[in-house]
């Protein structure tokens, strides 16, 4: 229970330095901190299948996608990157107050909260539900992708030089 | 039987990337039509498709959870129609095959996304068909990669990003109270407890998630500038369906079989479709921009499309679903004919533009039937959708409703006129002197809109108890 | 159930992610942000509810979805870029009215 709580708190430790840090470089790196912590919390609740995929995605590809992404695009000058910098701070620095607050009031709110919740105890394992109920997500997972493939092809073709 | 309307346009998209591409570009255009007009036509013949064929082999194999109603047989034959317009409409736009072969595929894949939305009868599977429709809309919008268009294209990315992570929040704590997904399971549970905090949460992000896809004001930030920053053939294909099937549809849907007609919920609802009906009206009325006016003109229509959902009755749901059906033809109508004149004229400036009518007749003059059917004018199809919205309005006790809804008509109107006068009368600006009428591509599509949206208007109080009588399984389900 | 408080705190770090940031790409990261936080929602919608093998089919799902969504995003990003130089979003303001 208490190592739960550590762990949440890292995550959203790990969430406010993505947002407040300076280069988009480490911006991309601490995406793949939070999915990788999101993945411990999700191995701690037994849901093995889903932390699985997260961590090889979410913690993988997307932020090899962003940072071929900020790569291929070109960076500021020195002066402008300082100035940036500096109205950066101004902007984000209230962003770690309003966390805390925030979170201080809702674990106050908490006590007073109670809802009626079901609680029902399935034997099926993720695999199977996956496979044999849910056979329409499934597919829809496929045609998504058929139709990622032609986003891809679509929007990263090069353009033909205008006649 | 009904998941092969979903696999159908997937499995075509399929078969025609297989290795003989040569032959395949040259057939694609015509199989796209074919499965288009077949669903319509399965829609239309009742022994036709749905009941008759039975593939018992595929229901063993595939374990598909789907349901048919009034209100999505409704929206299958619209879904149809416009997807057949948009693929005319555009191939008189892209003139490179490559390019017509990825948008005829990105296309049968959108319509392969909306069939699952309206054949759903699971609230999670509902979700993964309406991304997929989102996806391919992205795709659509940004397909010329032109820079005006890859903004609106983000903005549109973004605020549905936005949209859907309300959803997902809103499906979790469904999941949460009901411990499924299927819409019966939810409905029961829902009914089992007393309204309490997550149930209410849950609906109101829901609902929210909702009236941004819809494209409901306030949250309409992203719709003008995606619809007219968008390609031709895409403005038409979104503006046509795909904004009702992923909004308006999904909204009319959880209502029915989860949520219920609440007394909060219907005044929200009321409240939020006259502002819409009413400010999108008059923000048309200030646009320069050919397709920036229809796009609010859309605003205000689904507007119009919410405060009959409103009112929770039978008469109410099946005006909003005429409309609905209206709209789609008269709006389809009305953006091809904006595409004809700008790809006639090169420009989309209504103040440059002026007596069109006389150099492209049959623009103009379908154009006036969309316009007149828009705002309500009998004996065209509007009237009916919009008179049935507004009695079901009286009837239901919202009078003053229904007072807003006839003002909303006028300023319909209004703006429609200023529109045909400033484009299609008056005086012919002298640099467009030799301008053609649109190719037959274009005008086919454009005739047989206007032609239906004539017919539908003439001949449907004979069939008009019918079709409404048929919604009450749809509020009793 | 206290991860629902985690979850709010992920949702507000998320918006604010977005609404304070003039980088197109910080947006994106914003989004990310806004996804995990209600995946961990469903995965805590689960635990609560004993029904975790549904919550996990939901999460597949979604991440594979999200996976198509940010690929189209980042080529409309590469799209943007290649016109302006730069990934500056109040540059790109020219959509009007």
């Amino acid at each position: 229970m208490f190592l739960d709580l550590i762990i949440l708190i890292l995550l959203v430790i790990a969430a406010l330095w993505t947002v407040m840090t300076r280069s988009l470089l480490r911006a991309s790196l601490g995406l793949a901190l939070v999915s990788a912590i999101l993945t411990l919390i999700m191995f701690n609740m037994d849901a093995s299948l889903a932390a699985v995929f997260e961590l090889s995605v979410c913690a993988g590809l997307i932020p090899v996608l962003f940072i071929s992404v900020i790569s291929l695009t070109q960076p500021l000058t020195f002066k402008e990157a300082v100035e940036h910098m500096r109205s950066r701070m101004a902007r984000f620095w209230e962003l770690p107050l309003i966390v805390l607050i925030l979170g201080v009031i809702l674990v106050l709110l908490s006590a007073k909260f109670k809802a009626k919740l079901p609680a029902l105890e399935t034997q099926a394992s993720a695999r199977f539900v996956l496979w044999h109920l849910r056979q329409l997500d499934l597919l829809g997972q496929i045609i998504i992708l058929f139709g990622g493939v032609f986003g891809v092809a679509v929007l990263f073709k090069e353009r033909k030089k205008r006649g | 039987m009904h998941a092969l309307l979903i696999l159908v346009p997937f499995l075509g998209s399929f078969i025609l990337n297989l290795p003989f591409r040569k032959v395949n570009k040259r057939l694609s255009f015509g199989v796209c039509a074919a499965l288009f007009l077949l669903q319509m036509a399965v829609i239309l013949i009742p022994d036709f498709g749905l009941n008759k064929i039975n593939p018992a082999a595929l229901a063993n194999i595939f374990n598909f959870d789907l349901g048919v109603d009034a209100l999505s047989k409704v929206m299958l034959f619209c879904i149809g129609l416009v997807a057949l317009v948009t693929l005319c409409t555009n191939s008189l736009f892209l003139k490179d095959s490559d390019d017509k072969f990825n948008f005829i595929n990105v296309l049968l894949i959108a319509v392969s996304g909306m069939n699952g939305i309206v054949l759903a009868k699971d609230i999670f599977s509902l979700y993964v068909f309406l991304e997929i429709t989102a996806v391919a809309s992205f795709i659509l919008i940004a397909f010329n990669r032109e820079e005006l268009g890859l903004e609106g294209a983000f903005k549109y990315i973004l605020l549905s990003s936005i949209a859907t992570v309300l959803m997902i929040a809103g499906i979790a704590l469904f999941f949460l109270v009901s411990g499924s997904t299927h819409f019966a399971a939810i409905h029961s549970a829902l009914l089992a407890q007393d309204k309490s905090l997550l149930i209410n949460l849950a609906i109101a992000l829901f609902v929210s998630a909702l009236f941004i896809k819809g494209g409901l004001m306030p949250f309409h930030g992203w719709l003008p500038d995606a619809y007219s920053s968008a390609p031709a053939a895409s403005s038409v294909f979104l503006a046509g369906i795909v904004t009702k099937a992923a909004g308006v549809y999904v909204l009319i849907r959880i209502l029915v079989s989860i949520a219920g007609f609440s007394l909060t919920l219907k005044s929200v609802l009321l409240f939020v479709g006259a502002f819409s009906a009413i400010i999108g009206a008059i923000a048309a009325l200030t646009q320069t921009d050919f397709k920036r006016m229809l796009s609010y003109s859309s605003i205000s229509q689904i507007g119009y499309i919410i405060l009959g959902v409103g009112t929770g009755t039978v008469l109410g749901l099946a005006g909003a679903a005429l409309h609905i059906f209206n709209h789609a033809v008269f709006k389809s109508l009305l953006f091809m004919n904006s595409a004809a004149v700008e790809k006639a004229l090169g420009t989309r400036d209504i103040s440059k533009m002026g007596g069109l009518g006389s150099q492209m007749p049959v623009t103009g003059l379908t154009s006036v039937l969309g316009s007149l059917s828009c705002a309500g004018i009998p004996p065209l199809a509007g009237f009916w959708s919009k008179l049935i919205i507004i009695i079901a309005l009286w009837s239901a006790g919202f009078k003053t409703y229904a007072v807003i809804a006839i003002l909303g008509s006028v300023l319909t109107l209004a703006y429609f006129l200023s529109l045909q006068r400033s484009v299609f009368f008056g005086k012919l600006n002298a640099e467009f002197k030799n301008i053609k009428e649109a190719g037959f591509s274009l005008l086919f599509p454009m005739i047989l809109l206007g032609v239906i949206t004539l017919g539908v208007g003439i001949f449907l109080p004979l069939v008009l108890d019918k079709f409404i009588l048929s919604f009450n399984a749809v509020l009793g389900g | 159930m206290v991860s629902a408080i985690f979850v709010v705190l992920l949702l507000v770090i998320g918006i604010y992610c977005i609404l304070a940031t003039y980088n197109l790409i910080r947006v994106l990261i914003g989004v990310e942000i806004l996804i995990k936080a209600v995946t961990l929602l469903i995965i805590a919608a689960g635990r609560q509810n004993g029904n975790m093998a549904l919550a996990q089919a939901m999460v597949v799902s979604i991440i594979v979805i999200e996976v198509v969504i940010m690929t189209i995003a980042v080529g409309v990003v590469l799209g943007i870029h290649r016109y302006n130089n730069s990934l500056d979003s109040r540059k790109i303001r020219k959509l009007k009215g």
